[in-house]
């Protein structure tokens, strides 16, 4: 078992792994994020719960970032070694007739994902981070002297929508997210050995998944933007 | 038909090598591929030039020595065949074709279009073998009865003729296809059991050691394998790896 992470196999593995953790990840935001729109009281008090909650800040949360560092660090690593694995470019490549633009490109829709994240962390992360744990404020609440007063997240998600710059960019965020899943979701699966009878069906179920999430996401932050312009 | 051809000239292994434009007429598209190539050396012999040196063994798209990167595709455009199978007539009078060495820094270039594949030796050598009693207790493999599903996918895995194409063909250089095949031919019969752990450690340790890349499940080696091997190979290894590697 020693020194699994220093072969190509264990390294495909692991980077599997996290992608699978990952996706489930992103099915459970988009699942509380979709709140907003049908009932922004529940959206309020799960997003409290899982603003508080010791087992989700202190458990499931370092876990979360841990396992999206890696994601993004083995990525560029097996970027590097695989560039490395070949010196010399072909003159002609015809890449297109062998394979996806999505598979050949992950390197890239990865990085625009890594930028998006750095800036859905600096809208979201960063100030939450710094009013409950810099600021003390473990309330939720929009005055919180006032117990009677309302939750503090559907407002600020809906006021985050705001600027039609930062819609544009969260959608250009999600597009990449769905084309690195288009290849990213029964790639992981391959990864982990997973090729059998089930495998036509897990396909088409990923590309479900890699459209249908992301879009939901677009529809989140539209709504929000004209609704609230509204 | 006429053509240009853009071909990738390097005297040795230590040459830094450059594409050289040659003009080739008359070309029957009835031709193989290699026959052109033949045309086109015979023509260069006789104006007292260096002829381009390639690999090529049997022609009959058995032997897998044929290499060849043919306008952006390893073999070709066909899908299937090997270069010796691929004929003129899947080309335009008046086309350029360019054609290159398999690229890979496991596959360092001799000369020309020749590039060393003896790192897939090396590969097999660490581990694509069994043990078989040669004492005179041989036991007949037809005597052991094997599942018709699995004796199908390890005669297809084992079909793999080791050309090298889809490392060639793989945006990452990886050989986990063709690794992927002799582990596979195994790791499905009985009489691969006995070594089965040790095999597919050593053949991935191996293959990690030559410097061929990682997997990224483009899928471009499966699509490019003249032998049709498939990526459920792939997905065995990586599963007979992670039972070794909690075995061992």
């Amino acid at each position: 078992m020693s020194g699994i992470l220093n072969s190509s196999i264990g390294r495909k593995f692991a980077m599997a792994l996290s992608a699978l953790f990952l996706m489930f990840f992103i099915l459970q935001h988009f699942a509380i994020n979709i709140l907003s729109v049908f009932n922004p009281d529940t959206f309020n008090e799960v997003s409290h719960f899982m603003g508080t909650n010791p087992l989700v800040q202190y458990a499931l949360q370092p876990v979360l970032i841990i396992g999206v560092i890696f994601h993004f660090v083995m990525g560029f690593v097996l970027e590097i070694k695989n560039r490395n694995a070949r010196q010399i470019s072909y003159a002609k490549n015809n890449g297109a007739a062998n394979s996806s633009w999505m598979s050949r490109n992950m390197i890239w829709s990865g990085g625009f994902i890594l930028v998006f994240l750095i800036i859905h962390f600096i809208d979201f992360w960063f100030p939450e981070i710094n009013t409950k744990y810099i600021l003390g404020d473990m309330s939720g609440r929009i005055n919180p002297e006032d117990v009677t007063s309302a939750f503090r997240y559907h407002e600020e998600l809906v006021h985050k929508f705001e600027p039609i710059w930062r819609v544009a960019l969260y959608c250009l965020g999600f597009v990449f997210l769905a084309l690195h899943l288009l290849h990213g979701f029964d790639s992981a699966f391959q990864s982990v050995g997973a090729n059998n009878k089930y495998t036509k069906g897990l396909k088409g179920f990923g590309k479900f998944y890699a459209i249908v999430v992301p879009l939901g996401f677009i529809f989140i932050a539209l709504f929000h933007h004209f609704s609230f312009s509204h | 038909m006429n053509l240009t051809l853009k071909i990738w000239r390097q005297k040795n292994a230590n040459d830094k090598g450059k594409m050289v434009d040659y003009q080739i007429s008359d070309v029957s598209p009835d031709m193989s591929f290699l026959e052109m190539l033949d045309v086109l050396n015979e023509s260069l012999v006789a104006k007292d030039d260096e002829p381009v040196a390639f690999d090529h063994d049997c022609r009959e798209g058995i032997c897998g020595m044929c290499s060849l990167y043919i306008n952006g595709e390893a073999h070709g455009p066909d899908r299937g065949i090997t270069t010796c199978q691929l004929h003129m007539r899947k080309f335009k009078d008046g086309d350029t074709i360019y054609i290159e060495p398999f690229r890979a820094k496991a596959f360092p270039v001799i000369k020309d279009l020749i590039v060393d594949r003896s790192s897939f030796d090396r590969i097999q050598h660490a581990g694509g073998f069994i043990s078989v009693n040669t004492s005179g207790n041989t036991i007949d493999a037809n005597a052991i009865p094997i599942n018709k599903h699995d004796a199908d996918d390890a005669f297809s895995a084992a079909t793999c003729i080791g050309c090298g194409a889809c490392v060639a063909t793989c945006k990452n250089s990886s050989a986990m296809l063709f690794v992927g095949a002799k582990v596979s031919q195994f790791a499905l019969l009985p009489q691969g059991q006995v070594e089965a752990t040790d095999r597919v450690l050593n053949m991935v340790k191996q293959m990690d050691e030559e410097g061929f890349g990682n997997c990224t499940n483009t899928g471009a080696c499966e699509v490019e394998c003249p032998k049709g091997i498939s990526l459920e190979n792939i997905a065995r290894m990586n599963q007979e790896y992670l039972k070794a590697s909690l075995k061992g």
